[in-house]
């Protein structure tokens, strides 16, 4: 069973305060994610992230299309008890300590009330707030509330986790603590669907991307389908301190550090390529076949997009 | 009450108390046990009615103002502080997260009305060295007193359940004053003819008839209240209030939340 399918999600807000026209936030929007996936929701700013999250959260109701968690409706309070959120910039209640936050959520999810004092003492130390559970929220940094909003969202032990952002704010050890995190939600069997725009933490993470743009999607696969196979390059290094004559061929550059050399060149050439290497007894370091990044991807699907809309 | 309702309850309690609401207490004690000074002094045989008069209507004007204050940010601070999002993520029900928003803050004026209370028949002990009989129509003004704070916290959750705090307190603070004269807009209202009557009678009838709910004037002059008024007062005020959060449920029930 899929943990999330989308089935056509649509959402049109009324803008204009007399005059009310259309805005098309999200067009209708098709996803399946499966079961224990690591998932990527890619896009810039205003692509349609945060909204297609707050309709799968019941917090918008979408002009058209449906969903399923967990084989359940939206507003199955069933399936609520099983799926976690974290939202974009989280703000909680700030006349509470952390304890009191997480206890209040976990008595909203129907935690079992036994359980829920050392639930929340083992995800205050989870996520590194052992020491401030104590503490208002008023006085929490940024980062200390991005925590805090992901000790919320896995508290009650859910399915499925639903992350807008979760990196937004953190400081480089905080944001390589949360992507520790969502590999262990992954071996623990949980469903990561998160949003990002910091493309590394998604290359770095996710089993499969989905890139949404003016609230369409444009693509979804894994990230290797969509980073592999783009170019047909490779990459060959080798040591020595000057290029072979016969190597110069046109196009190509070649970058000199060291006594290490490198070459990019088409697939076809690189038999070519290493038979100099050969002959001039030249010592081969690697040879690798070049990978689109997925920033590189995803801004040739931005470009494209607006190209699109430039000539529709 | 179900479980997640009282949670939301409690909460709402806590916001208030640690938001210093209960504050007012101090003020209110303040005045009361100044004026309870002054009135021993300069007034003869009409301490008691000073008191009762002075410290009811300071009840209700604290309190009053609290509900409305309080009650007017208790869904849209919700919703501009995005805090809601974490709630209504769980299995929370949005007619649930309005029940326990009302009853945190009803929760709240009662509590505050109960330590004022002490402190109106503490000014009273003071001034009259004992109490009577009569006295115990304090407590049903001051129980009438309870049911305008239920009625004001519902209409003030009911415009916060789709306008902005400013809007929503000038609306309640509207009906306030208008349903304070509720009496005199249905004797209006029979006094014309025809579709102007049917208007009329129709808007006396729609504003919440807080001059029912008042007997301070009453009580202060030591007459008693009649038991059928305290039954139509109850009755009153809980159907009002329940078709008021009715419509709040309604309204936020179909809200996206942007």
């Amino acid at each position: 069973m899929a943990a999330i399918e989308i089935l056509g999600l649509e959402k049109t807000y009324s803008v204009g305060f007399w005059r009310k026209r259309p805005k098309c936030a999200l067009r209708p929007l098709r996803l399946t994610v499966e079961d224990g996936e690591i998932f990527g929701f890619l896009g810039p700013n205003g692509a349609g992230k945060t909204t297609t999250l707050k309709m799968l959260m019941g917090l918008v109701f979408p002009t058209s299309g449906t969903a399923r968690i967990l084989g359940m409706a939206l507003d199955d309070p069933k399936m609520k008890a099983q799926i976690g959120f974290l939202p974009e910039q989280p703000y909680f209640y700030d006349y509470l300590t952390a304890r009191e936050l997480l206890k209040y959520y976990g008595q909203m999810s129907g935690v079992d009330a036994k359980q829920l004092t050392s639930k929340v003492d083992k995800v205050l130390a989870r996520v590194g707030l052992k020491d401030a559970a104590d503490v208002q929220l008023r006085k929490f940094s940024k980062g200390m509330l991005q925590r805090a909003g992901i000790a919320q969202a896995i508290l009650h032990d859910p399915k499925v986790v639903f992350l807008d952002e979760p990196m937004s704010g953190l400081d480089p050890m905080g944001r390589r603590e949360v992507r520790d995190l969502i590999e262990e939600l992954k071996s623990e069997g949980k469903t990561v669907f998160f949003s990002t725009h910091i493309l590394s933490d998604a290359e770095a993470l996710c089993d499969r991307v989905a890139i949404i743009h003016l609230g369409e999607l444009r693509r979804v696969g894994a990230v290797v389908e969509l980073t592999s196979s783009v170019h047909g390059q490779v990459e060959i290094v080798w040591q020595g301190t000057s290029v072979p004559a016969a190597l110069k061929v046109a196009g190509a550059e070649y970058h000199m550090a060291g006594d290490t050399i490198r070459v990019v060149v088409a697939e076809e050439s690189q038999e070519g390529v290493l038979d100099v290497l050969r002959r001039e007894r030249l010592r081969l370091i690697s040879v690798t076949p070049v990978r689109v990044s997925l920033e590189d991807y995803f801004v040739t699907q931005l470009t494209s997009a607006a190209q699109e809309a430039v000539t529709s | 009450m179900n479980s997640r309702i009282l949670h939301i309850a409690t909460n709402t309690f806590r916001e208030a108390v640690r938001d210093r609401v209960l504050y007012n207490l101090v003020a209110f004690a303040l005045l009361l046990s100044g004026a309870a000074v002054l009135v021993g002094q300069i007034s003869i045989d009409i301490e008691r009615l000073v008191v009762i008069n002075l410290g009811l209507t300071a009840v209700s004007l604290f309190g009053i103002v609290i509900a409305i204050f309080i009650g007017i940010g208790l869904v849209s601070k919700e919703i501009d502080k995005r805090t809601l999002y974490t709630v209504l993520s769980r299995p929370v029900k949005r007619w649930e997260f309005i029940a326990g928003k009302f009853f945190g803050l009803a929760g709240t004026l009662v509590v505050n009305t109960f330590l004022m209370a002490i402190g109106v028949f503490a000014a009273l002990a003071y001034v009259s060295q004992h109490f009577q009989s009569s006295d115990a129509s304090v407590l049903v003004a001051l129980y009438f007193i309870v049911l305008q704070f239920v009625v004001i916290t519902a209409l003030a959750l009911f415009f916060s359940s789709f306008s902005s705090p400013l809007l929503s307190a000038v609306f309640t603070f509207s009906l306030v004053v208008i349903g304070s004269f509720a009496e005199d807009l249905r004797g209006f209202a029979k006094m014309t003819h025809g579709i102007t009557r049917l208007l009329a009678t129709g808007a006396a009838y729609l504003v919440p008839n807080f001059s029912a709910l008042n007997v301070i004037s009453q009580v202060a002059h030591g007459e008693a209240v009649a038991s059928p008024l305290v039954v139509y007062n109850t009755a009153y005020a809980l159907v009002y209030a329940t078709a008021v959060l009715s419509g709040a449920v309604l309204i936020f029930e179909h809200r996206s939340l942007k």
